[in-house]
């Protein structure tokens, strides 16, 4: 019996044009959003451990209204329960206080075994939060699983780094980040779509988890946009058609900016 | 002068480029003081810049990940009370620098692209939506624990005391969690690494699955090679060669895309590159929008050709 909490972001789509609002904080009002793209490998290998035994999936979000529409696709693929927790105070919060919600949302949750995130948001992409909610927690974290089996109370993941490929192995409760080469998360069936209706999705507040509302949000944040501009367009280059010579004139043109 | 602390990355003793970088930067903030977790090659670092070099040899820094060495280094923090902390924004560097700074209650900035001092106020820039904006940023709290991505400076040799002082720390059990079982280290391609590279020159759908005209041409102006998702999906390329949102984000000099129509996903990865060229038959390819220069036609002919003018020049 195995519980895992995946923990996932309702994100501006990245196709779409992403900017600033006027608090320097990014816009999620002017962009449709949606169920973090790396996230859906975190709730695919969640739905995978508890399949291949016996368990349940709870899908955790933290973020405004919109937000539910990132639990429901978690649902549709197959996840048991959600919870989302949703407080105009959140709003602008940093990594750090968003892990805070995230890891008192956990702790509420209470007999959980493991807890799943995607690799990294799609949109401020720091990766960070699943470290800074392990540490909060007091657990060990492995991130940028490639592969996780789990053996009873034992948890062995590979994790395939850039210049090694790493067996990792941890027992009792564990933070897990996934990466998106876990393989393919799967659809919602039609089945899957109209199961979700009927699961239970839990709201709560930063009260119900017992944070102060003034120790997260904008005001609140450690760090500070100081300023943000649009990268200046590139400006046209010269575009060459192959007669062949088209070989020789790129090499003429890394000649000239004095790379060869 | 107040004390920065540098996290030197050294793999198998040998530091890495991006380690002395951040000496460097170091140096624009305080006194630079390098810290290492198990042997390295200690006299670079004086050699660029390190007055102090702490050094911790327990086994336990290479036999669980990242915990121990989160602890060691925020315990650092709070011995030196340094003006500011500088990590490699690796994937492991970002994980300790997550966990020092919530032990240190300091705020964090990830992948920045640049930090300046001014007096005591410290700004970063950071690149971010796949490149589209550029924001500076402060920390507000605490020492600031800046996470600093590759090529971000260039490393400036400048003879400082370089004095090594062994370190121990005792890690509690709490952070004994996650077990290294075992470790193969991959094969070495001889060429340089991805994020690091001056040069980069990578492939896609267009290669068919064939890179040799991409690795020949990359060999002849000494580039690491890269790859994109599509080429990486195809089974073509391995992961980690891959360019892109859900790969690595490079910002090399020269960024050469073959073959590679330069979707979103792509363009997150590399279109902050400082010049960047493409060879691809679709003069429709949207990567001709980014391009200092770019060649409509077939890599299959194109780079076997600039291969050899490169090697012609060169002599």
């Amino acid at each position: 019996m195995t519980k895992i909490v995946v923990a996932v972001k309702y994100v501006p789509d990245a196709t779409a044009n992403r900017t600033f609002s006027a608090d320097n904080t990014v816009d999620r009002d002017g962009v449709d959003g949606l169920l973090s793209e790396l996230d859906e490998y975190a709730v695919e290998q969640a739905l995978q451990v508890v399949e291949a035994g016996e368990g349940e999936v709870v899908v955790l979000t933290v973020g405004p209204a919109d937000a539910a529409d990132a639990v429901r696709k978690a649902l549709q693929m197959g996840a048991d329960s959600g919870i989302h927790v949703e407080d105009d105070a959140i709003a602008g919060s940093d990594a750090f206080a968003t892990s805070e919600v995230l890891a008192k949302a956990i702790e509420k949750v209470g007999d959980y075994d493991l807890v799943f995130f995607g690799m990294a948001s799609t949109d401020a992409g720091m990766g960070v939060v699943p470290t800074l909610v392990a540490e909060r927690l007091g657990l060990p974290a492995v991130t940028y699983a490639s592969e996780i089996t789990v053996d009873g109370d034992t948890v062995k993941i590979r994790r395939d780094g850039d210049v090694a490929t790493q067996e990792v192995e941890a027992t009792g409760k564990l933070v897990v980040s996934v990466t998106d080469q876990t393989g393919e998360a799967r659809y919602p069936s039609f089945k899957g779509i109209m199961a979700a209706k009927k699961k239970p999705v839990e709201e709560w507040t930063l009260a119900d988890l017992g944070v102060d509302a003034g120790s997260v949000g904008l005001d609140n944040a450690w760090t500070k946009v100081e300023s943000f501009e649009p990268r200046p367009p590139r400006t046209a280059g010269e575009i060459v058609t192959d007669e062949g010579d088209g070989g020789a004139k790129l090499v003429e043109f890394l000649a000239s900016k004095k790379f060869v | 002068m107040t004390e920065v602390l540098v996290l030197i990355d050294a793999p198998d003793g040998k530091v890495t480029k991006p380690s002395l970088e951040l000496l460097t930067i170091a140096r624009r903030i305080g006194e630079p003081s390098a810290v290492v977790f198990g042997d390295a090659d200690t006299a670079v670092l004086g050699e660029y810049g390190a007055e102090k070099i702490y050094q911790l040899s327990d086994a336990v820094y290479s036999e669980f990940l990242v915990a121990p060495k989160a602890e060691a280094l925020a315990q650092l923090v709070a011995d030196k009370s340094p003006a500011a902390v500088l990590v490699p924004s690796s994937t492991e560097g970002k994980e300790i620098a997550a966990r020092v700074a919530l032990k240190s209650q300091s705020g964090l900035i990830t992948d920045a692209v640049d930090v300046t001092a001014d007096g005591g106020s410290i700004t970063t820039t950071q690149s971010v939506f796949a490149g589209n904006f550029t924001v500076a940023a402060q920390v507000t709290q605490g020492a600031p624990v800046i996470a600093v991505k590759p090529n971000s400076a260039a490393p400036e040799a400048v003879n400082a005391a370089g004095a090594v002082e062994a370190v121990s720390v005792d890690v509690s059990d709490a952070a004994k969690g996650a077990k290294i079982t075992s470790t193969k280290v991959k094969e070495a391609s001889g060429r340089p690494e991805l994020t690091e590279a001056a040069i980069v020159v990578s492939g896609g759908r267009g290669t068919g699955g064939d890179f040799t005209e991409v690795e020949a041409f990359a060999d002849s102006l000494g580039a690491a090679v890269g790859a994109s998702r599509a080429a990486v999906d195809s089974g073509w390329y391995p992961h980690s060669f891959q360019v892109g949102q859900t790969g690595k984000v490079v910002s090399p000099q020269l960024y050469v895309a073959n073959g590679i129509s330069g979707a979103i996903q792509h363009r997150a990865g590399m279109q902050t590159s400082k010049t960047i060229v493409a060879v691809n038959k679709d003069e429709e390819a949207p990567i001709f929008e980014l391009v200092d220069f770019g060649v409509v036609g077939d890599l299959k002919t194109v780079l076997p050709q600039a291969t050899e003018e490169v090697k012609k020049r060169k002599g």
